[in-house]
């Protein structure tokens, strides 16, 4: 864990390998995510709902004893919403911030493979003209000719009302 | 050696501030020549000295030096303690703290400060020398001289404190020529010989012009573990010693004066080694039998015994059910299952309990600082105070007494700074001209209650009265009872000092100190006799990791209100609802109209527009002094709840004050009342109002 962090803060690709995302699907397209910082798949549990939160933060679920936050992320991408049923899946991951680490699950349509991709596989997001905010984009790779949008699951959960610091307001 | 000695270097600041309080203890108490007490303050400093110097504290070392040649010559009689010098002492060991404190936080010290003590200590040291000079003088001619013999007799327990003589001996070797001889005397039969043991002593014969201290020096560590002697080499036994010790020792040749005996010298690596490893303070500074343990392990540990709450209580859930829908076949099974669920459920408290009993210390460690604050304050305004302390070994939460300090020191302050009076005025009013002080604290039901009280001039009804007039807290022709002026001083922005003086009234007014305890679940008030005195009484929870919480249903979610906020739950009367200006609710109980906040409005997605207020409940809870209706569908029963922060892992929510995790496994939120109202206020009463927080791009 800790070896793969420092390998993957350090520079991807110089291992040979490369390195393993974890993809999902999400309205039918595929999203990778750096497989190190997936802690558990789980299936949907019912939450309970957060005050006053953004709409696409479901909730909080008890993972064995902590209070883990739900986010949804064909709404947080501003997405149609579909109901939650028996497949709908849970991937708990692990987002590293300034201050401290936190656990965060996201809900997504279902989980898909698990690949390796080195440097060379990757290539830096195009403009995609705001239609999901590039930040969150790490870059774009290609296995058998399907399109795999790497995400960023640092900038993603841990910004606006999600940060982990408390904001001025 | 390849111990990294930085991981023992937070055990070493931590044991030296330990030892700072001691000194500084019986410093304050020290009357007399009380050889026991000088004895312990002694024992500290030469700690301190000692890791300072292990650790490259040098600056630390240096200075505590001065500080233990002082106490030393106490020590030998040479020296009596006079007020200077314990003041002189005192203000050392605030020097050695800042210094450590420095040393912690990479901050900067006060260097002219610490340079004028450590003068003082060198001036004052200068003088004793003088007076003892007589008693060095039979020393003097031996400091310097060719050699050295020296007598090393080790207590059998030195090796398990982490001291190898063969490291000494090392140490030794380069200061000069070494010659070694194992006296083998002691040694006891092989039947009885505990083999981690030592049971050696050595003769040495150290040449060259290596001086006295720094032989001495090499044995610091072992000084009180063993016998040393040690002789300037005479010439004749110098030939002698030549014939008789043919051994020199660097490292592996003991083992040729050994042959005999193999087994406590094959010991001495072998123990040594991981005795070394497991305690970087090499001495038993201490026979109390606590030990230190990372906050992050026990809170593991709550964590994990919350989790087995949560079981046990989901488990019993399970019982009941099938208690219910049991056929006759299977009722002996059920039975033992029950039983099983009963044990369970006992063992599961007692374990919390246990758990966490571990955070809990006595409250000493708070009340620790206040003699050192009331003697420099006393002197300071020159006032006579005697500081009485009870109820020390009362237990409580850590963290609570973390927070619990500042406004403890702020009460004591306000105490000595207005309550006490001078003593001119003490004698003049009947009363000792000493005043007193006094901090008890005790336990309480389920709460910690901590009391200050002096035997001052008590709080001014009249002057209180006026000033809140004058500041617009009170209208003039209000009627008010002494309770609620005394209660006046904790009001923002009260404070009747009549000029700001660097004791209190540094703008960290009451008000400060009832947000604070407040803020931890707590309450304080004020009684207070004209001439009598006053005291202030804090209750605080024993612990914030565990509530007591009323379970409450809104809009098919569950909520937990603490129970102490809670004042009363009532069914709704329709002819009791009033509005003001149309939009607010008010619901008058008794004399009193209470503000009605729906939590459906405040937490959820909006007011149902189907909502009668007759089919629920009102939860009135009171925080700030203020009252509030809540709005609830259904009361769901108490139960004790474990607090989990929010925090954890999202970030904190206005108007909560964490989760829990009910016996189903589903999560509850926890309202905190003093945010609601806040965010009521925000909300400007209105139903249907949320704060928006969705102005971010998706």
């Amino acid at each position: 864990m800790n070896m793969g962090q420092a390998l993957e803060s350090d520079f991807s690709g110089v291992s040979g390998e490369g390195d393993q995302y974890l993809t999902f699907i999400l309205a039918g397209e595929e999203y990778g995510i750096d497989i190190l910082r997936v802690q558990e798949i789980r299936g949907w549990t019912k939450t309970t709902p957060i005050p006053n939160a953004p709409h696409y933060l479901k909730g909080v679920i008890n993972l064995r004893g902590t209070i883990v936050p739900i986010v949804d992320l064909r709404e947080r991408f501003g997405l149609e919403r579909l109901d939650y049923g028996p497949t709908t899946v849970v991937i708990v991951v692990r987002v590293q911030g300034e201050s401290r680490d936190r656990d965060m699950g996201i809900v997504v349509d279902a989980v898909s493979e698990v690949y390796n991709f080195n440097a060379k596989d990757r290539q830096a997001p195009p403009d995609l003209g705001g239609a999901i905010d590039d930040q969150f984009v790490q870059g774009l790779a290609t296995v058998e000719e399907k399109m795999i949008i790497l995400l960023d699951i640092d900038r993603l959960l841990n910004t606006g009302a999600l940060a982990a610091a408390e904001q001025a307001d | 050696m390849s111990i990294d000695v930085s991981q023992f270097v937070q055990t070493f600041l931590e044991e030296s501030f330990e030892g700072l309080d001691v000194m500084e203890a019986q410093l304050l108490d020290l009357q007399g020549d009380d050889v026991e007490a000088v004895n312990t303050i002694f024992r500290a400093a030469h700690s301190i000295k000692g890791g300072a110097g292990t650790f490259g504290f040098a600056a630390v070392g240096e200075f505590t030096h001065g500080v233990e040649t002082l106490l030393d010559e106490m020590r030998s009689g040479h020296r009596s303690a006079t007020p200077e010098l314990v003041k002189l002492l005192l203000e050392s060991v605030d020097c050695i703290r800042e210094m450590l404190q420095a040393a912690r936080d990479g901050a900067e010290v006060d260097a002219a400060r610490i340079a004028t003590v450590g003068a003082a200590i060198e001036a004052s040291l200068g003088k004793g020398e003088a007076a003892s000079a007589d008693g060095e003088a039979a020393h003097g001619e031996v400091n310097v001289s060719s050699g050295w013999h020296i007598r090393f007799v080790p207590e059998p327990e030195v090796l398990r404190t982490g001291n190898d003589p063969l490291r000494l001996f090392a140490a030794l070797e380069e200061l000069g020529p070494l010659q070694v001889q194992c006296d083998l005397d002691r040694l006891p039969p092989f039947a009885d010989m505990d083999a981690e043991a030592c049971w050696l002593a050595w003769d040495l014969r150290l040449e060259g012009d290596a001086s006295r201290e720094a032989v001495a020096e090499v044995f610091e560590w072992v000084e009180d573990q063993c016998e040393l002697l040690i002789e300037p080499l005479r010439e004749d036994e110098g030939a002698g010693a030549e014939e008789d010790a043919p051994e020199s020792v660097s490292p592996p040749p003991v083992s040729g004066a050994t042959s005999g005996t193999p087994v406590p010298i094959a010991s001495v690596p072998g123990s040594a080694v991981p005795a070394s490893a497991a305690s970087a303070k090499s001495r038993p500074a201490t026979e109390s039998s606590s030990i230190r343990v990372n906050i992050d392990k026990i809170d593991a540990l709550i964590n994990m015994v919350g989790e087995l709450v949560i079981t046990q209580s989901m488990l019993s859930q399970v019982g009941e059910r099938l208690e219910g829908s049991a056929g006759a076949d299977n009722l002996p099974c059920l039975e033992k299952l029950l039983e099983g669920l009963a044990q369970l459920e006992r063992n599961t408290r007692e374990l919390q309990e246990s758990v966490m009993g571990i955070r809990m210390l006595p409250i000493s460690f708070a009340f620790n600082r206040f003699p050192r604050m009331v003697h420099d304050l006393g002197a300071k305004l020159g006032k006579q105070v005697q500081l009485k302390l009870s109820g020390e070994q009362t237990e409580l939460d850590k963290t609570v007494m973390e927070k619990i300090g500042d406004p403890l020191v702020h009460l004591v302050r306000n105490s000595i700074d207005h309550g006490i009076e001078t003593p001119e005025v003490r004698v003049a009013a009947g009363k000792p001209a000493a005043g007193e002080v006094h901090l008890n604290a005790f336990h309480k039901g389920g709460n910690i209650v901590i009391q200050i009280s002096d035997d001052g001039a008590g709080l001014n009804r009249d002057r209180i009265l006026n000033k809140a007039v004058e500041r617009g807290l009170v209208a003039p022709d209000q009627v008010l009872s002494d309770e609620q002026i005394h209660d006046l001083i904790f009001a923002p922005g009260f404070s009747t000092a009549e000029q700001v003086s660097d004791v209190s009234g540094r703008g960290v007014g009451m008000d400060v100190v009832r947000k604070n305890i407040k803020a931890l679940g707590g309450s304080v008030e004020v009684q207070s006799r004209p001439g009598e005195g006053s005291t202030f009484t804090i209750r605080l929870p024993l612990t914030l990791a565990i509530l007591d919480g009323q379970l409450v249903e809104v809009d098919g979610e569950r909520y937990v209100v603490p129970l102490i906020s809670i004042v009363e739950s009532i069914q709704v009367r329709p002819e009791f609802v009033k509005s003001v200006a149309e939009r607010r609710l008010v619901y008058r109980l008794r004399d009193e109209y209470i503000p009605i906040l729906f939590l459906d409005a405040l937490l959820g997605a909006g007011a149902r527009p189907e909502r009668q207020l007759t089919d629920s409940l009102l939860v009135v809870v009171e925080a700030e002094g203020q009252k509030l209706a809540l709005v609830v569908d259904d009361l769901l029963g108490q139960q004790q709840v474990v607090i989990k922060a929010l925090e954890t892992n999202f970030r904190r929510v206005e108007g909560l004050s964490g989760a829990t995790i009910l016996g189903d496994g589903t999560v509850a939120l926890i309202l905190d009342v003093s945010g609601l109202m806040t965010l009521d206020k925000q909300a400007g009463g209105q139903p249907g109002w949320r704060p928006s927080r969705e102005h971010e791009a998706a």
